[in-house]
């Protein structure tokens, strides 16, 4: 088949136009305003605006400049770290064991849950005047009152990292479930054969080839854990805070002519991603050759129970502070009065939930379309992507890859400001579609991300016995490989809806107030610091998406019930 | 580069310039019709009135307050009934969004159908909009019939709002004045000067903390802090030089620099905002807390927050007060609506629901004298709770500083504590 012909043929345009047109256009505005460019339509500066030039030097200029930087680019490595290292420790650890397919039943719901409701639950957990420090007070702890204790917010921004690891680890071990279909674990039996050590024989046998698929979302925690807000807003330092931290202050200063300074904090913080990226980079080489030192000795490394043991403590621990921090929110939801040092609410309520509920059901109704709408939107665009790679015989270049990353790489205060110029200029903003469009350039990554591995990975050989029985390809897709591949296809629907519902900046600036979201119906009510309204919040955000997961998970079991070969297996 | 990657690509764009457009024309029939230019002149009552009518207003303002938004939504209820406007309220989390968004579209040349039509404002968001064009550029507010009403008279913040003329661009919605607040179970008499302050402080640590500026609340609790410790008030009303300014501030410097070891956390982190503040005296971390809101322990009694001991306190060389306000942008949509609003916003029965401690415990901006008697009864029927201070016991209002004050300490704060 001509696949000049084919209708799929412009996909690659489509996606192009939708990951790059408008971050192109907003890094352009970005530049602009930063280095003071006049008269451009993408200029932020006007008459007014036009004397802060220098823009950069203000930024570097700024009192507690580089530990605000330095604090984002040690938060993007540090999360990465330690999340990557429990992923990898627990998986080298349970690979092979029944358990595995269990676990990861636990932890899947913990994707649905989105960073700030996490942070919300580790902060009521942790926080000085929090639930760990109630349980104990004041009969064992003696306080009456909570200690004086820096244990979030802390100037390192350590309760900053473990609110992030939190959540990173259930994405980590979810685009590695993707990745190991791809690789052959068995080796793993074979060098524990040798004697090698169980999780040493797994990161010589099968991490090298795993990690080479999952590199660029480990890039993409980076990027995140470096620039993320609301998360840094809850648990990161105060004075000075993290530079993304910053540059909202910047953004949101009275003073207009601020926002030349923030521009060029923005660009700034896009050099400090990058900066993380490169040192983990150059972190890859000197794993890399102590790992082939450490081999070349023939180092066994046996002894690894008490590591095995901590791996499985480690990701046991992350999974129960979510699901903890979960029920403290729905407690605070229903709580009355609950002062320290009470460990349960001392009078129960269903003030937040009745003073909220039309609210949470127009917003929560609007979000959910949006959700469908952008998801379903990006899996056709995925699909078609993927089909057009199958039927053009062209894998996805290295520079395709990139680029589809690029949303999740480029931190999203960089370029969502000049986005919404951009929609005004189109006057598409303030719609429905709007908003749907815009979710769209996060969730077809995302969907594209989960997607793609076991779509390649797909035996073509069904589809040529279609084809050889005279079928066309359509139909070979409809009715082989659709049905076939219908878990992962949900799943990732499922990530995408998730990953919509938790949009903030783009459906506020895009939306215009026209199209008022949980989320943004939530951040709004959060800066009046009410844990109760926080906590109902939280659950219906946590809920949305949970739903959908559980769907996803329920509708091939049911469609499938009588075919034994398209049911869950465990990963061998 | 190679001829098909050129080929290709511009294929590509042509691709993209279709996709476009698409969705052009995909707005073009989606989105509502746009209303011609028009400034309602509400001198013209009736007029306004008329054109208000069946007009749907999108009021911004910040959403954290619950009890504020379910106000708002009363307002809309009544606005609905009496004069056929809809009112749907925008929540936000920093009005600064707000100004970003119509900066947004005045970049974008959008000069009419603008997304904002009423704005909830302080001063500096006042200033910088109405320094940058971005606000409705006719005196409106003071033709409202309703602002005869107000206290515009005796009450300078309404007509100066952070020492910017108002020229009739906003109007007040309501007052505020630097209000300390604290649990009388735990603390018996509050410090209510600075030399006291800085002895509690010393012998209570880690039980007081302000909230880091540029916060506003942090940056008005340094205002007030300065009124106490500098030599000639005056000065607070010009733009010094800069030996000036450090000569002016040594003192509040040397009085934070005294305190900061015995603060919350020991002066390493500081409050985020007010209800930070909030909800750290409700969780006992510390003993006193500050507000914008004279009526907020009163209110927060109410909503079951704080402890029912919970009492006011102001210093006792008086407070720091200003006024909010509500304000039109230059392209706002239902600008006629967004009027009716306003001047709806001032009148006796809203202002004094707003006052009332049950439902806000804002202060009004009316002056009682100019009510009548059916007027003044919606206010003669309101109690104050015990935790709010009457208009004696509140003391003299301090004015606002010059805007350069704010920005100055703001920058030299963060100089000197914010990068640590």
């Amino acid at each position: 088949m001509n696949a000049k012909s084919s209708p799929l043929a412009i996909v690659p345009a489509l996606v192009l136009a939708l990951l790059l047109i408008p971050i192109g256009v907003a890094t352009l505005s970005l530049l602009g305003t930063a280095l003071d460019w006049k008269g451009g339509w993408w200029s932020h500066s006007l008459e007014p605006l036009q004397s802060a030039s220098g823009s950069f030097e203000a930024v570097l200029n700024t009192p507690g400049f580089w530990t605000s930087a330095g604090l984002s680019y040690w938060i993007g490595i540090l999360t990465a770290l330690i999340s990557l290292t429990i992923v990898m420790l627990f998986i080298a650890t349970f690979l092979s064991s029944g358990w595995f397919v269990w676990i990861w039943g636990i932890m899947k719901p913990v994707l649905a849950v989105p960073h700030a409701v996490a942070a919300f639950g580790l902060l009521f957990l942790i926080a000085p005047s929090g639930f760990l420090i109630r349980l104990v007070s004041p009969e064992l702890s003696g306080f009456e009152r909570p200690p004086d204790w820096l244990v979030v917010n802390d100037p390192a921004g350590l309760s900053l990292a473990l609110g992030l690891i939190l959540k990173e680890i259930p994405f980590l071990f979810f685009v590695t479930m993707a990745a190991l279909p791809q690789t052959d674990f068995r080796r793993t039996r074979i060098a524990a054969s040798m004697g090698y050590g169980r999780i040493w024989s797994w990161f010589l046998s099968v991490f090298p080839g795993v990690y080479l698929q999952i590199r660029l979302p480990v890039f993409a925690v980076i990027a995140f854990a470096s620039s993320t807000i609301d998360v840094a807003l809850i648990l990161g330092p105060v004075a000075p805070p993290t530079l993304s931290v910053r540059i909202l202050h910047w953004m949101n200063d009275p003073d207009l002519s601020m926002r030349t300074t923030a521009a060029a904090g923005a660009i700034i913080q896009v050099a400090i991603t990058l900066l993380a990226v490169l040192t983990w980079w150059a972190g890859e080489y000197l794993v890399l050759n102590l790992g082939r030192m450490a081999a070349l000795r023939g180092w066994r490394f046996k002894r690894d129970k008490f590591l095995r043991f901590l791996s499985s403590l480690l990701m046991a621990t992350s999974v129960l502070v979510v699901s903890v921090g979960l029920v403290l929110l729905a407690l605070w939801s229903f709580a009355g009065v609950w002062r320290f040092p009470d460990a349960l609410p001392r009078v129960w309520t269903l003030r937040s939930w009745s003073a909220e509920a039309s609210n949470l059901w127009a917003t929560g109704v609007r979000a959910t379309i949006i959700a469908l709408g952008a998801a379903t939107l990006s899996l056709a665009l995925v699909l078609a992507s993927l089909e057009n790679e199958y039927r053009s015989n062209r894998r996805a270049t290295r520079l395709a890859w990139w680029t589809i990353y690029v949303p999740l790489l480029v931190p999203q205060i960089a370029f969502v400001g000049g986005l919404s110029v951009l929609f005004i200029r189109f006057s598409i903003d303030g719609t429905l579609w709007a908003v749907i469009l815009v979710h769209m350039i996060f969730t077809y990554p995302y969907i594209y991300l989960t997607l793609s591995d076991p779509w390649n990975t797909f035996d073509t050989r069904y589809l040529s016995v279609a084809r050889s029985l005279g079928k066309s390809m359509n139909r070979a897709f409809w009715t082989i490989r659709l049905p076939i591949l219908l878990r992962p296809v949900l799943a990732a629907f499922a990530l995408g809806f998730a990953v919509s519902i938790a949009q903030y900046l783009p459906t506020l600036l895009i939306g215009a107030g026209r199209q008022p979201t949980l989320t943004t119906e939530a951040i709004a009510l959060a800066s009046g610091g009410n844990r109760r309204v926080i906590g109902t919040y939280a659950l219906v955000q946590t809920l949305l998406p949970l739903i959908v997961f559980a769907l996803a998970n329920l509708v091939p079991k049911l469609l499938w019930a009588n075919r034994a070969g398209l049911q869950v297996r465990s990963v061998e | 580069m190679h001829l098909s990657a050129i080929r290709s690509f511009v294929v590509n764009i042509v691709h993209l310039a279709r996709y476009f457009l698409i969705s052009a024309a995909l707005v073009f029939f989606v989105s509502p019709a746009i209303a011609a230019e028009h400034n309602p002149d509400p001198a013209d009552w009736d007029s306004v009135l008329a054109e208000a009518k069946g007009q749907e207003v999108f009021w911004h303002a910040w959403g954290g307050a619950q009890n504020i938004n379910a106000y708002i939504a009363w307002v809309g209820r009544q606005v609905q009934s009496r004069y056929g406007v809809k009112l749907t309220q925008v929540k936000v989390s920093d009005t600064a969004n707000v100004v970003a968004r119509v900066l947004a579209e005045q970049q974008a040349g959008r000069n009419e159908g603008g997304a904002v039509d009423l704005v909830w404002i302080n001063g500096q968001n006042f200033s910088a909009m109405k320094h940058q064009g971005l606000l409705l550029p006719y005196a409106w507010s003071t033709s409202l019939p309703n602002y005869a009403l107000t206290d515009f008279e005796n009450k300078p913040v309404l007509t100066s709002d952070f020492t910017e003329p108002v020229q009739g661009l906003e109007s007040p919605w309501g007052t505020a004045q630097l209000t300390f607040y604290y649990d009388s179970a735990n603390l018996a008499s509050p410090p209510k000067n600075l030399e006291d302050l800085e002895s509690w402080i010393r012998e209570n640590p880690g039980r007081f903390t302000y909230a880091a500026p540029p916060n506003f609340i942090g940056t008005t609790f340094l205002k007030q802090v300065l009124y106490g410790l500098i030599e000639d008030r005056e000065l607070l009303f010009s733009t010094p030089d800069r030996q000036t300014f450090e000569a002016a501030t040594a003192p509040l410097w040397a009085w934070l620099d005294k305190i900061h070891p015995d603060l919350w956390r020991s002066g390493k982190v500081f409050a985020a905002d007010t209800t930070h503040l909030k909800t750290l005296l409700s969780d006992n971390e510390i003993d006193i807390a500050m507000t914008f809101n004279p009526g907020e322990a009163s209110s927060a009694i109410n909503e079951g927050l704080l402890p029912q001991t919970t009492r006011s306190f102001v210093m006792d060389y008086g407070s720091i007060g200003n006024a909010h306000f509500v304000a039109i942008p230059f392209n706002a949509n239902a600008r006629a609506g967004a009027m009716v609003v306003a001047n709806f916003l001032l009148s006796p029965e809203a202002q004094a629901r707003k006052s009332d401690e049950e439902i806000w415990g804002d202060p009004t901006v009316l002056a009682m004298s100019k009510l009548n008697a059916e007027q003044r009864r919606y206010f003669s029927e309101l109690t104050s709770g015990a935790a709010t201070l009457d208009a004696a016991e509140l003391g003299a209002t301090l004015s606002e500083p010059d805007a350069f004050w704010s920005t100055a300490l703001d920058a030299e704060w963060l100089r000197r504590y914010g990068g640590q």
